[in-house]
């Protein structure tokens, strides 16, 4: 496969804001396997990606793994299906339970962090960090991703340049079982706002670059 | 007054954010909270006083992903 014809059917100015991003995914479970998959698809030049976790057979309901990957670290395995998917991207991978100093010390490059989080300590220990440390780029954070249906409760709300995707309802640890299609839902709409904000980093908001596309009201 | 997630909200002198929660009935254990666009850590709950006129966000945190 070329790189080229891998890439011919992406527009090469969004293309070229992509290739010369990074992005940091703060774990690779449900949120984490597929925005990766979403964000290597479309041309993300290097993501990093950070769980500790090794793959179970109750995983695969629906995170981006497969049944013999049972038993792998979910990095190295989520690299193996990245590089089957696109291998024209960076897969930097770092098999570790992320801490405040952990992430001070992967995150440093990237451009933009995904929170792909289960726990929602974990969660506000990474938003903690990056108030801090990384304040001055975008962090998309996922909240609510549980059950199934009730597609129009799926949000997302802007502070400054924290954004929260999901319904801020649907905790997992209160019976709201996750399911394939509204996490991937949810882990999509992360990657389709790092597209969208990568974008306007890269032209610096050039209203004339990003018209092609803004829908017809 | 002030703003809590853009709805007024009645202010009083020295009101901290643990205040708040416990007036609001807000029981999820984590949450997102900013003053005025500045982040409140989880530590300073106790310690940060809402300003008069202030706008205060309170974001939930659920498990899952």
């Amino acid at each position: 496969m070329k790189k080229e014809d891998f890439y011919k059917n992406h527009d090469p100015l969004l293309l070229n804001a992509l290739q010369n991003a990074t992005v940091a995914i703060a774990g690779a479970g449900g949120l984490g396997s597929n925005c990766a998959v979403a964000l290597a698809r479309s041309g993300v030049g290097k993501l990093i990606i950070c769980d500790f976790d090794r793959i179970i057979a109750s995983n695969l309901n629906r995170q981006y793994y497969f049944a013999d990957q049972i038993g792998l670290h979910k990095v190295e395995a989520l690299k193996q299906t990245l590089n089957r998917i696109n291998p024209f991207c960076e897969y930097e991978i770092h098999n570790v339970k992320l801490d405040d100093l952990l992430i001070q010390e992967i995150f440093e490059d990237a451009d933009l962090i995904v929170e792909a989080f289960d726990a929602a300590d974990q969660k506000q220990m990474l938003i903690e960090t990056w108030a801090e440390c990384f304040a001055d780029i975008p962090i998309i954070i996922a909240s609510g991703i549980g059950g199934f249906g009730n597609n129009e409760t799926l949000k997302q709300k802007k502070s400054g340049k924290m954004f929260l995707i999901g319904d801020e309802v649907s905790d997992v640890t209160k019976g709201y079982l996750p399911l394939a299609p509204r996490v991937s839902v949810v882990a999509n709409m992360q990657a389709n706002l790092a597209i969208e904000l990568l974008f306007d980093k890269f032209y610096k908001n050039n209203i004339k670059g990003r018209n092609r596309y803004v829908f017809a009201q | 007054m002030f703003l809590l997630n853009n709805r007024p909200e009645e202010w009083s002198d020295n009101l901290s954010i643990k205040d708040l929660l416990e007036r609001k009935n807000y029981k999820f254990k984590m949450l997102v909270i900013k003053i005025n666009g500045k982040l409140i850590k989880k530590s300073e709950y106790l310690s940060a006083i809402i300003p008069p006129k202030a706008e205060v966000q309170v974001l939930h945190l659920m498990s899952g992903g």
